[in-house]
């Protein structure tokens, strides 16, 4: 309200360089707006805008550098999954070839038993053939001795005495149970 | 200009006139400093001391004091240069556009602020300083780009009949030389000017009719005041409005000297 008051006092009294038309500069008003834009502008461009370019390229760079670091820990945990899942195929796999191999060996052990049981049931066989065999002979030896006795005396008692010369009675007797023994054998075999 | 509102008590109320903006402090004449003078000084010192102190120290993560800045370099540097100029070759202009809009909307915004309330705009010589200073950059930068003869061909559209080519000339001619500087200074000025005035009349005169005037006047003076209030938000948006124009217009400019084509 001063000022207004100023202005009113200095309106009446003609103020010396002062243009009559506010369209026209003052004089030393432009001379001051020049100088201080410049003074602005230079500090403007020589600090200020610099800072903060510079400050916005280190920002556009971390922000790249976060997304190329955030990139790469996505490639690695892909490639730990990828390892993760060769390992569990080759455990899979590991474990198929273990049960194979597992049952690959039950069956061999389960055919040797197999074979096993097999030769001792032959050998049990074989055994009780021979013993069989062995009794069949002794019982020959005795069926031998029992038949010659028998049949000697039956001889005796159909011929008489005279036929039991020792020597003669052995000789028949022998004879005959050669006979007698060629004939199962070619049956047996 | 001073209108005789009211003659009661032997006073007159004088209305603002064109006399309101002429505050010589020191000396007189062509080279007195005056207020706004002073005041256009210290927004530059403002300004700059703001600027450096806020970017001393930039984080890439920002602070509330960093951001306030990048705000307003951001609006100017993202929002007009690039935009306006291009990605080319904006970059180079950031400084002038940025120092313009923080002037401008400093000193417009001291026309509201106490004890200031001075638009320093709305004295001619400072628009008309910053104008000249686009007006030397946009053609600095044409001719440079395109040759001096280059330059003025190019403010003709290509394609015209050939009869109405001097025309077009002499009227682009006058548009790059006389008409783009005197309405960019003139616009700001107009409307600091105008916006002040107005303010001042409001304020002055509920003043005047609180003081001087009988029961009616003394209640009329209360919507005044109101207005005034009212007109004061309003110059607000006008100040920052204006203070974007003006770079605007001046990325304009010179995206059209450096444009290939008109």
């Amino acid at each position: 309200m001063q000022h207004a008051a100023l202005a009113l006092a200095a309106s009446t009294a003609e103020v010396p360089g002062n243009p009559e038309l506010p369209v026209l500069p003052h004089t030393g008003e432009l001379i001051v707006g020049i100088i201080f834009f410049v003074i602005l502008y230079a500090i403007v461009a020589k600090k200020v805008v610099p800072r903060l370019e510079k400050m916005f390229a280190e920002r556009r760079a971390a922000i790249e550098g976060n997304v190329e670091k955030a990139e790469r820990a996505q490639a690695e945990a892909q490639a730990a999954l990828e390892q993760y899942r060769a390992q569990l195929a080759d455990a899979r796999g590991e474990a198929n070839a273990i049960r194979e191999e597992a049952r690959q060996q039950g069956a061999a052990i389960v055919a040797e038993m197999r074979q096993q049981a097999q030769a001792e049931a032959e050998r049990i066989t074989t055994n009780a053939r021979a013993q069989i065999e062995a009794e069949r002979q002794q019982t020959m030896v005795q069926l031998r001795q029992e038949v010659g006795r028998l049949a000697t005396d039956l001889a005796s008692r159909i011929v008489g005495e005279s036929l039991h010369d020792e020597v003669r009675r052995r000789g028949t007797v022998d004879r005959f149970l050669a006979d007698l023994e060629q004939t199962p054998t070619v049956t047996s075999r | 200009m001073s209108l005789r509102v009211l003659a009661a008590a032997g006073e007159t109320f004088e209305a603002p006139s064109a006399e309101t903006f002429w505050q010589p402090l020191i000396g007189s004449g062509a080279f007195a400093i005056t207020r706004p003078a002073i005041v256009y000084a210290l927004s530059v010192v403002l300004i700059a001391a703001v600027l450096l102190w806020a970017t001393k120290r930039l984080a890439v993560v920002p602070g509330k004091r960093q951001m306030t800045v990048e705000a307003v370099y951001g609006l100017v540097r993202n929002g007009l240069a690039r935009d306006i100029i291009g990605s080319h070759d904006f970059l180079k202009f950031v400084p002038l556009l940025f120092s313009l809009f923080t002037l401008i909307l400093v000193n417009n915004l001291f026309g509201i602020i106490p004890p200031i309330q001075y638009p320093t705009m709305s004295r001619i010589a400072f628009p008309l300083a910053l104008t000249l200073f686009v007006f030397v950059v946009y053609h600095f930068v044409g001719i440079k780009r395109k040759g001096l003869g280059g330059y003025f061909k190019s403010m003709v559209p290509a394609g015209l009949p050939t009869w109405i080519v001097p025309l077009v000339f002499l009227l682009e001619l006058l548009t790059f030389f006389v008409t783009r500087p005197v309405t960019l200074a003139l616009r700001l000025f107009g409307n600091m000017f105008a916006g002040h005035i107005i303010l001042v009349l409001f304020i002055l005169g509920a003043e005047y009719m609180l003081l001087h005037g009988g029961i009616a006047l003394k209640l009329v003076s209360i919507p005044t005041f109101l207005m005034a209030f009212v007109l004061t938000v309003f110059e607000l948006l006008v100040e920052f409005l204006q203070a974007y124009v003006f770079t605007m217009l001046a990325a304009t400019y010179i995206a059209g000297s450096l444009a290939d084509e008109h």
